[in-house]
């Protein structure tokens, strides 16, 4: 629990991808996410990891400009989630945990419907959803309906989505969720690709441990609301041990008070249940 | 990346993005009818057997026109609601698949999100007046068919589609979940129609149901549709006004969608 947020970044001149400011969430009582206060330079694949219900979701909903926060604000891609909501949603890609690509329409149909949501111009519209169906190994079933695509296939293509207007900072909740080793594998490697070489920002959860030691540059675990540690994967697994693994990390991590936290569970439970 | 800037102004964008929105459900439309057709059925039945039995019986005072020729556009305007109503269901159906997540994540307007939804619904709404032109004909009503009424029955169906759609997402809104919008939507579609002038004249009703009526945008989509449609058929609150009152009121519903439709994912 030495490491303090934002460790390297600060050093950076540029401004971050994204930089939380006592970002809060509360249902009622509850505190879902607590006063995080958190930077994350351009370029990182940052992965934000932690249990069911320790705030991840909300975190995320939070930074993509679909909740308010109740306290605290952040800045994504150089604007206010409060103050500019419209602006941030201009420069980041989402992709929500449920496979969300429309299974009705065609995979060239749902690229269609993005970019014109994200107002891809009429001109190079084209161009870019066949670059997108090609980098994401689609362009022979692009006129398929996608509810005949593979959970893979689905996931890349949402990412072509999330693609298709440029954006410079990517969201993915739980990116691989339910998916095959396989599926998995063609997901992450896309994923890397576009951190890379396309310099794209990246904040994932995950509580796949094996994913965020593949993918992430950086990492933080979350514990009721709160950031318990941030580091990147080498320096955490040796602060536990010589030969830990992320695994041991995070139960580390993520089960400092589990006494006590049972009727906090039960209450998150029961308002997520409310909320639908 | 950050050159992304629109070009043109936030109008063309708001119509972008209706355009996006309806598009694709009209895609889905085209690519599977079936539910047009069973949805034909129903006011088929509605003006073949109870239209047909009514009109015999003449308990009901409808003035110069037949019973049957007098419920033909209330059957219409009743099609069209109960279409509409069910889209709803569709809004919870893409909240619960991460469809709505989506959308809001984009930069399209709130308001342009809702607004396709209701342009779909007026495209349903269009091809079940057309079905029930067909009907109609089939069943020998004086039907009128020149242009300046086929057009003033185009755009009350297009208001009418428009309202009873967004009312709707404001419910989906509200319940959040299926099971709760359904048993909400039979709950809210039939007294509509019931306490409306769609199968019965206003004059017929106890005073306390009238003045229920009065205030059911139902009646006024019906009132327009009966001057409009029917040979002799005549409009008690006027064309202008029936039109007011569905485009106040979509306004209206409007205004409460766009801020409860982003909660639907909260």
């Amino acid at each position: 629990m030495s490491t303090a947020s934002g460790s390297r970044s600060q050093q950076d001149s540029s401004p971050p991808a994204i930089e939380m400011q006592g970002l809060t969430l509360r249902f009622g009582e509850l505190v879902a996410v607590d006063a995080l206060d958190c930077r994350i330079a351009h370029g990182e694949m940052f992965g934000l990891l932690g249990a069911n219900g320790a705030g991840k979701t909300s975190t995320i909903k939070m930074l993509t400009t679909l909740l308010p926060p109740s306290a605290g604000t952040a800045r994504v891609a150089g604007s206010d989630i409060v103050r500019d909501p419209a602006e941030v949603r201009r420069h980041i890609g989402y992709v929500p945990q449920m496979l969300s690509a429309d299974g009705a329409l065609t995979g060239y149909e749902n690229l269609l419907l993005s970019a014109r949501l994200y107002r891809v111009l009429r001109g190079v519209r084209a161009r870019r959803i066949t670059e997108a169906l090609r980098f994401m190994g689609l362009t022979d079933s692009a006129h398929r309906l996608v509810k005949t695509y593979s959970g893979g296939m689905i996931r890349r293509l949402e990412l072509a989505q999330a693609m298709l207007h440029r954006p410079s900072v990517l969201f993915l909740d739980e990116p691989t969720i339910g998916l095959d080793p396989v599926a998995r594998r063609s997901v992450w490697e896309r994923l890397v690709e576009l951190n890379r070489s396309h310099r794209v920002t990246i904040l994932l959860t995950t509580h796949d441990m094996e994913e965020a030691d593949h993918l992430c540059t950086d990492m933080a675990i979350l514990h009721a609301g709160r950031i318990a540690v941030r580091d990147k994967p080498a320096q955490l697994k040796a602060s536990i041990s010589d030969h830990a693994t992320l695994d041991e990390v995070f139960a580390h991590y993520s089960s400092v008070s589990e006494s006590g936290r049972l009727r906090d569970t039960a209450a998150a439970r029961q308002i997520a249940r409310r909320l639908g | 990346m950050p050159h992304n800037k629109v070009p043109f102004p936030a109008v063309g964008a708001y119509l972008g993005a209706c355009y996006a929105i309806a598009d694709v459900e009209l895609r889905k439309l085209i690519r599977d009818p079936t539910e047009l057709v069973s949805r034909a059925i129903q006011p088929l039945l509605w003006l073949l057997v109870f239209g047909q039995v009514l009109s015999r019986v003449r308990a009901i005072d409808t003035g110069q026109v037949g019973y049957l020729a007098f419920m033909t556009p209330g059957i219409l305007a009743q099609s069209v609601l109960f279409s509409a109503i069910f889209y709803g269901i569709s809004v919870i159906w893409e909240r619960d698949l991460g469809i709505v997540h989506k959308l809001l994540v984009s930069p399209a307007s709130r308001g342009s999100l809702i607004v396709g939804k209701a342009i779909s619904a007026d495209f349903r709404g269009i091809v079940q007046a057309v079905v029930i032109y067909l009907i109609a004909f089939g069943l020998g009503v004086a039907v009128r068919a020149d242009l300046p009424a086929i057009a003033g029955v185009a755009l009350v169906v297009t208001l009418g589609a428009a309202v009873f759609a967004t009312f709707s997402l404001v419910i989906a809104c509200a319940v959040k979940t299926r099971e709760r919008f359904m048993g909400i939507g039979q709950v809210l579609t039939m007294p509509l129609f019931f306490a409306s002038n769609a199968i019965y004249p206003l004059q017929l009703m106890p005073s306390w149901l009238r003045a229920i009526a009065r205030l059911n945008p139902l009646t006024y989509f019906v009132d327009a549709l009966r001057g409009l449609m029917i040979d002799g058929g005549r409009s008690v609150y006027g064309f202008a006004w029936d039109c007011i009152v569905l485009l106040g009121v979509f306004l209206v519903l409007l205004l409460i969608a766009v801020r409860a439709y982003p909660r639907l994912v909260r």
